[in-house]
């Protein structure tokens, strides 16, 4: 009774509140950083929100513009890349590439699956830092040689089998930082390749061994056209910071294809605070990098490929409408392959995760095979099956991306333009130079509306 | 990011072919910078004249009668010569660095490169040969320069922001690399009273040169000062009335290579660059150290060379 | 015997002439003339034949050599027998910085100093400096030998791998888990082989062995760097 009392008449008391600034996730990492004294690593791409394609809407035709039949009317969307100095450009069916992922950091089956689906779709797919594996060459009809710091694997006689040479400065996820590999994962293959001992954790170079900045590369640009001939697409990437900047430097350098990557762009593995803390979303490079393009006369002569973030039709159709040439898909990829699928659910939880949110890619237990080197696991994913549903994934882009472009009334996806797209935010307006939906305005635009 | 030359004349027989020399060592570095390209000549001083170099976009009209209105200002004889874009002004000695101060409001248009007793900059915007070609330098005599091809990494390539930047009296200063704390001390200096014209990251180590010996430092001291307070990737080459000095950041990732001889001292961003020079093949080749200043002059001896500080 | 002048004939054209040449080629023996400082001379060779360089090179002279001898009289720029496969490669003078960068295989001899970066992320080649070598030589060296008959300069071996670095001189500072090890036998029986590759007369038991301490091949809270 008398408990009961005092409880009615005690004063109302301040209900418990998050703080904002120190919410439950941050305190959990606070806790983790002190009990372990190491940074947390992961794989994947930037998770916060940032302005995206998704803040982006096309127009499409009505009166003033006439559209394009679904599915009776032409609508192109054939891409040449390597078409400024390069002997032999490569020529895609479609303006969606794999983007560069290792042997290594996924496993020789996954590989071979972006091979399979990548080549039955009529793209191309590209090495990683791990050096190139006759699987993967034998099942790319295009497949793109990356030229990366560590040089693992690199040899010439590799780099005349490939269609394109990729000399990569950096990418989206971590802009300055090298590759990781953690030992789960340096198997006695993966080791071989790399030249490294098994079971150690690789820790590759920000900057390559052999050339520092934009006068030094055209030289080493250079080496690598004498090693093969000319023949070669030289492609360079970078990850998505100045983007103005870079891409003009690697105009100068003499690149015949620009590389672009986001933040939103993934990683098998680095530090959390590089992928969440450093570079640009996706949304707010293509604008800056095409008008380097532009200023230098290059647009279209040197193509563009952007990555980070693409997952549907509309984000090529997008990217496209932004200026560039084609678009590059790695997380995306995976995604089609197999990973984070709902059917391993109960082997995420045993991992501490849930399906969408799995991300140590770095510790190799991937129970969807993909990304590891366990034999057990990796058997998991079947190759051919496996390709089977990356090229489906691609046919659809390229179906949905037709769809837009023809709704615009484009016969070609590259005729797609800034003045088809519309933006929801005042940020996705600044960052894409688009006006704001119902407007023909957009922060920082100056001059007449028209 | 860019290509370097310097030339450092210890013989005085290879005086009349400085220019020479030095347009052939600019050109071959094309590849390394095709935006912009400059040079820094450093010809013999006289005891009762000193220059400011000038530019102009309309040289036709802003020279005509620049000497006219300088004269006033300067309180002695004045003369203009003129190549292309950019005209020498002589005054008499010790007035140039006031006249550089007061031309602005005089000559708004004119744009001042260089001042001192010795030193004269040239620099435009386009490939080294036709930069080198507009002004003859192929036709200069000196005892010293330094010269400079410019591929832009993030300022505009515009004719200011061609190298060499002008430091101080008889002070130039070129650069290959990319600093990364340059828009701090740019602040730092502009509140120190520093003039800086552009966003362009040389010329804020140029600047910071300045600054440190305007507050007593000798070049050699500003440079060792240098490598702790300037941030990022450098090579710089420096010129003053009578010496010659290259520095290059701890880490010395951009290429140098120097060569000495009985006739001269170079330094060239590659080797390519030295190898029309006399007697190249018997030079002492070497590549300078990170983090190490090395300092030339004239002086009395016949070869002062080493390590300053 | 064949004679290239580069400047008359151009780039391209030797390279692709070099390239061109197979296991089986009677034109084993080439000289280049007027290199003066070029960039990219013969590189991507893969022929059993000798090149001589008469004068220095510039940046990645002999890159990506397999089975080639190129002999530079002169001296090389920058990245000189970078990712070389195999052959030899000889530098009369000095040589830039990055000189074997990446080597995977092969001999690179330079009778001069080798500059910065000698032998970085070396992955099985042979080096041998008659002279010094700069700072931060063998950083991250994962297999080979560096053999610098003269000094070394900072941070040799930082991040270093599985190299071996053999030093007769002084070195400035080792860079980071880079240790001197013993020199057991059978590092003297290589050492001696090595030096003979590389045309040297020192004498083996005069060098000192550098390796890894392997303190960084795992993440440890302590180097967590």
């Amino acid at each position: 009774m008398t408990v009961k009392d005092n409880k009615e008449n005690a004063p109302p008391r301040t209900v418990p509140i998050q703080s904002a600034t120190f919410s439950n996730p941050i305190n959990a990492e606070i806790r983790r950083a002190a009990a372990t004294g190491i940074y947390d690593i992961r794989g994947g791409g930037a998770k916060r929100r940032v302005p995206h394609f998704d803040d982006l809407l096309f127009l499409g035709a009505s009166i003033s513009r006439y559209p394009l039949e679904g599915y009776r009317e032409r609508c192109d969307t054939r891409v040449t890349l390597g078409t400024r100095f390069a002997k032999k450009p490569i020529e895609l069916d479609i303006p969606i590439t794999i983007a560069g992922m290792s042997f290594g950091a996924l496993s020789g089956p996954a590989k071979e699956a972006l091979g399979r689906g990548a080549s039955e779709a009529g793209t191309s797919t590209t090495t990683g830092d791990g050096g190139m594996t006759p699987e993967e060459r034998g099942h790319s009809t295009k497949l793109v040689y990356q030229y990366l710091p560590s040089r693992y694997g690199m040899n010439p006689d590799d780099l005349r089998k490939a269609d394109a040479i990729e000399v990569v400065v950096g990418q989206g996820a971590k802009p300055g930082g090298g590759g990781m590999l953690l030992g789960q994962k340096i198997s006695d293959r993966v080791a071989e390749m790399r030249n490294l001992p098994k079971g150690i954790d690789q820790r590759s170079a920000c900057r390559h061994p052999d050339w520092t900045g934009p006068d030094d590369l055209e030289i080493k640009i250079l080496e690598l056209r004498e090693i093969t001939a000319w023949e070669k697409p030289i492609y360079v990437k970078v990850g998505g910071t100045r983007p103005y900047y870079d891409t003009a430097l690697a105009v100068k350098a003499g690149a015949d294809v620009v590389v672009l990557d986001g933040m939103q762009g993934g990683t098998a593995a680095t530090q959390d605070v590089f992928i969440e803390h450093v570079g640009l979303p996706t949304l707010a490079c293509i604008r800056p990098a095409v008008q380097a393009l532009q200023d230098l006369g290059v647009h279209r002569e040197v193509q563009l490929i952007v990555s980070g973030g693409i997952r549907t039709g509309a984000d090529v159709a997008k990217a496209m409408a932004l200026g560039a040439d084609a678009v590059a898909i790695g997380t995306a990829a995976l995604i089609a392959l197999g990973d984070n699928d709902p059917k391993w659910e109960a082997e995420y939880q045993k991992l501490g995760t849930t399906t969408g949110a799995y991300d140590d890619w770095h510790e190799g237990l991937d129970p969807a095979g993909i990304t590891t080197q366990d034999p057990v696991l990796q058997a998991r994913l079947d190759p051919v099956d496996a390709g089977r549903r990356l090229r489906n994934y691609l046919n659809v882009m390229t179906l949905e991306a037709q769809t837009i472009a023809r709704a615009c009334g484009h016969n070609n996806l590259h005729n797609l333009e800034p003045e088809d797209l519309c933006a929801l935010t005042m940020e996705a307006a600044a960052m894409a130079r688009v006006p704001l939906a119902g407007t023909e305005w957009w922060p920082g635009k100056t001059g007449a509306g028209f | 990011m860019c290509g370097i030359v310097g030339l450092f004349l210890k013989d005085k027989s290879l005086e009349s072919q400085l220019g020479v020399l030095l347009t052939d060592m600019l050109i071959t570095m094309t590849d390394r910078g095709p935006d912009s390209a400059g040079i820094a000549i450093y010809g013999e001083p006289s005891p009762t004249v000193s220059k400011v170099t000038v530019q102009s976009e309309n040289p036709d009209r802003d020279f005509a009668d620049l000497a006219e209105k300088v004269q006033p200002m300067v309180g002695g004889p004045v003369s203009l010569s003129r190549r292309d874009t950019h005209a020498v002004l002589s005054v008499p000695h010790g007035t140039a660095e006031a006249l550089r101060r007061q031309l602005r409001e005089v000559a708004p248009d004119v744009r001042v490169m260089s001042f001192g007793d010795s030193l004269e900059i040239y620099k435009e915007v386009g490939l080294p040969r036709d930069v080198a070609a507009r002004f003859d330098i192929a036709s200069m005599t000196g005892t010293h320069g330094i010269g400079h091809t410019r591929m832009a990494t993030e300022s505009a390539v515009t004719t200011l922001g061609a190298h060499p930047f002008n430091t101080g009296s008889d002070q130039c200063l070129v650069h290959n690399g990319s600093l990364s704390n340059h828009n701090s001390l740019r602040r730092k200096l502009r509140r120190e009273g520093i003039h800086i014209e552009t966003l362009n990251d040389t010329e804020v180590a140029a600047a910071y040169l300045t600054w440190k010996m305007q507050t007593g430092a000798t070049l050699g001291e500003a440079l060792e000062k240098s490598l702790e307070d300037l941030d990022g990737f450098f090579n710089f080459v420096v010129g003053t009335r009578d010496g010659f000095g290259v520095v290059r950041d701890p880490i010395a990732c951009k290429p140098a290579v120097m060569a000495e001889t009985d006739q001269y001292v170079a330094f060239g961003s590659e080797y390519r660059a030295l190898v029309n020079l006399p007697g190249i093949e018997q030079a002492r080749v070497w590549e300078p150290e990170p983090a190490t200043v090395y300092f030339w002059t004239h002086g009395d001896t016949a070869t002062p060379t080493g390590k300053a500080a | 015997m064949q004679t290239y002048d580069l400047a008359a004939d151009g780039l391209r054209g030797l390279n692709a002439t070099l390239q061109a040449q197979s296991d089986e080629t009677n034109q084993t023996e080439w000289t280049i003339v007027n290199p003066r400082g070029s960039h990219a001379i013969a590189v991507g060779l893969d022929a059993p034949i000798e090149v001589k360089v008469m004068g220095s090179t510039g940046y990645y002279c002999a890159g990506m050599n397999k089975q080639a001898t190129v002999h530079v009289h002169g001296s090389a720029g920058p990245g000189v027998a970078e990712n070389m496969m195999s052959g030899t490669v000889v530098i009369d003078g000095d040589a830039s910085q990055y000189a074997g960068a990446t080597g995977h295989g092969g001999t690179l001899v330079i009778k001069g100093n080798a500059s910065s970066r000698c032998g970085i992320s070396m992955k099985g080649i042979d080096i041998v400096v008659h002279g010094n070598v700069g700072h931060m030589s063998a950083f991250m060296a994962q297999s080979g030998n560096l053999v610098v008959c003269g000094d070394a300069g900072d941070a040799l071996g930082d991040s270093i791998y599985e190299a071996r670095l053999f030093v007769r001189g002084s070195v400035k500072s080792l860079g980071a888990d880079c240790i001197e090890k013993e020199m057991r036998p059978e590092h003297i029986e290589l050492l001696r082989d090595l030096l003979a590759r590389g045309g040297c007369d020192a004498k083996p038991e005069e060098f000192k062995r550098y390796g890894s301490a392997r303190q960084l091949y795992n993440f440890k809270v302590d180097n967590a760097y």
